[in-house]
């Protein structure tokens, strides 16, 4: 076992909370919603998984970690929703209502890891740990590669027949493109179309902190996400928002991250390097499409 | 001090890095630009701050805060004004960059163990007979100098934005950039200037956090101000006055916490560090149909 392939499976395993969340991330700025919240919807999809993994195991067996994935889809939806339909109702720009709503599950996941959820010595600030039937498979023996890469590459193949080869799809794509249109032309309910949009996205986001739990923390607590969710950003933008892109972006992110976590341990070249890689990447594609004279995605107005 | 006392010292000292860094995103936002980069700014200022108030001055703290600040908003006018690229993308690029760099930097330059290395602080100035009016005197007029600055620039701002003809073309940018244009106004010029302006502005808020109240720089100490000063621009519905007073009650409602505290009230503290988001939440649903953004806000024609 070398210490090649641990990095190389270390990499895929950074890379699927990044694959799930770009997807979530690409999915909503197709439809022209600006879902900043992927980081406060991954929380809530790990709460979720958290808590149903360990009040469930005894009950449900091996069946408990689809119920927790489906939970923490949910979970994602409902954080999402608040903004969804703060922005449907009530006009309110979700670039901002989301940033809120991380910081609040940031929160969140704070008081429920020194509360109602703190394991049983009340010594850690984090739960019990997941029973072993209540974690996702690993992929490989002696790495940590569990099914969850599989989930990930799986969502980004259907989200990309979605896109392709539905009428749903293809209202999200027009919704995203011009509103105006859409409506106009298209006959397609805008309103409606984006608050769905809006509710998938924060579902794929809920799903990827499930997979983390369920696949490699085993437990919430504080910190659990390095910033997936802002990440994602990133992700999505550089794949052009194309769901089988996001594949390949998402594992260059995850090699890149774990590479500096790396360099930090051998080297002490700090890992927040990382972030400043990333917004380079992203500043570099939005030149890039600027400079071949078109939009990097559709801008939806807030009506 | 009377709990009430503190409590209201508390909501002017939690106000002032949003009032400056809410002011001068109102200038940006009023000429079209939404500079979702300020909490880039912010964490820029913060460090410049630190590393310039090292030198043993705090208004040159407070000069490297400024500069640093306006030079994160440069790089945002180069990326959203001149190659007019998405802004709500390139800001939030800009704020991870910053975020990254200003952890990256403070590491190299001062150790991983980020011992908490001290700078010279900014301490109250009482400000004579002011500061002895009742109940709020203390609150207002017992503050850092810094504070006393953003007092002077509220009704400074107003007034240019509403009194002078360089406001009025402000507005009309923000409004409608082609007719702006149209009608012999630099509407770029207005645009970059304004931005470098909430820069400023930014960085200065960034330095308040450093130099006027931690007394030390750590990592992420912007805490997401840059995103909630965005909201209190929405709150204040893009008016200096309304966003000055967007920002102090947003201090109040964080300040509650202490007000709590010494009531002794068992409350997860959790609760009162999640408060302001909840209130900016509901502030945002509750002004809902009368916020009026300016019309060319975000977008910018393809042809001018």
């Amino acid at each position: 076992m070398g210490a090649e392939l641990a990095l190389l499976t270390d990499s895929l395993v950074r890379a699927t909370p990044l694959i799930i969340a770009g997807l979530a991330v690409a999915l909503a700025f197709r439809g022209g919603v600006f879902n900043i919240g992927a980081e406060g919807q991954l929380l809530a999809g790990a709460i979720a998984a958290t808590a149903v993994s360990l009040a469930g195991a005894p009950v449900f067996g091996r069946a408990v970690v689809l119920i927790a994935l489906i939970a923490a889809s949910l979970a994602g939806a409902l954080w999402a929703g608040i903004a969804a339909e703060l922005r449907r109702r009530f006009h309110v720009l979700e670039i901002i209502s989301t940033i809120m709503l991380n910081f609040i599950a940031i929160y969140f996941v704070s008081f429920l890891v020194r509360g109602p959820l703190q394991e049983p010595t009340h010594i850690y600030p984090q739960t019990e740990s997941l029973d072993t039937v209540a974690r996702l498979p690993v992929l490989l023996p002696e790495t940590r590669l569990h099914f969850g890469f599989v989930l990930a590459v799986g969502l980004a193949v259907f989200l990309s027949w979605i896109f392709r080869r539905t009428a749903m799809g293809f209202r999200i794509r027009a919704t995203g493109a011009s509103p105006l249109v859409a409506r106009m032309a298209g006959r397609i309910d805008v309103s409606r179309t984006s608050f769905l949009v809006f509710l998938f996205s924060g579902a794929l986001a809920g799903i990827a902190g499930g997979i983390e739990v369920t696949g490699v923390t085993f437990a919430l607590y504080e910190n659990l996400s390095p910033g997936y969710g802002y990440t994602a950003i990133a992700v999505a933008l550089i794949a052009g928002l194309n769901p089988l892109g996001v594949i390949a972006s998402g594992i260059f992110f995850g090699v890149l991250e774990t590479g500096a976590i790396a360099l930090q341990r051998e080297f002490g070249v700090p890992s927040s390097i990382a972030s400043v890689i990333e917004a380079v990447f992203i500043l570099a594609a939005l030149t890039l499409t600027a400079v071949r004279g078109r939009q990097l995605l559709g801008r939806a107005s807030a009506s | 001090m009377s709990a009430f006392e503190t409590f209201l010292e508390g909501a002017v000292r939690t106000a002032t890095p949003l009032g400056f860094a809410a002011l001068g995103e109102t200038v940006a936002e009023r000429s079209g630009v939404i500079n979702i980069g300020l909490e880039g700014a912010i964490i820029a200022g913060a460090f410049g701050g630190f590393v310039a108030a090292g030198s043993g001055s705090v208004w040159l703290g407070f000069a490297g805060s400024m500069v640093a600040g306006i030079l994160v908003a440069a790089l945002f006018a180069i990326f959203a004004i001149r190659i007019r690229a998405d802004q709500i993308i390139t800001g939030t690029a800009i704020s991870l960059l910053c975020l990254g760099l200003t952890a990256t930097l403070y590491q190299q330059m001062y150790g991983a163990t980020g011992a908490a290395l001290s700078i010279p602080t900014m301490s109250a100035m009482e400000l004579p007979l002011l500061s002895s009016i009742p109940l709020f005197g203390r609150a207002l007029f017992a503050q850092p100098a810094i504070a006393y600055l953003l007092y002077i620039m509220i009704p400074l701002v107003w007034w240019w934005m509403y009194r002078t003809y360089e406001g009025l073309a402000l507005r009309a940018t923000g409004e409608d950039p082609r007719a702006a244009v149209a009608a012999g106004i630099p509407a770029r010029k207005f645009q970059t200037m304004s931005v470098l302006f909430g820069g400023a502005m930014g960085g200065i808020a960034g330095g308040v956090l450093v130099i006027a109240q931690a007394g030390s720089f750590a990592e992420g100490i912007s805490a997401g101000r840059g995103f909630i000063a965005i909201a209190i621009v929405v709150l204040g519905r893009w008016h200096p006055l309304g966003v000055a007073a967007a920002a102090l009650i947003f201090g109040a409602a964080s300040a509650l916490q202490y007000f709590f505290q010494a009531l002794g009230w068992p409350v997860p503290y959790q609760l009162f560090l999640a408060l302001p988001y909840v209130l900016t939440l509901f502030g945002l649903a509750g002004i809902a149909g009368r916020a009026v953004a300016p019309a060319g806000l975000g977008r910018w024609p393809d042809q001018v």
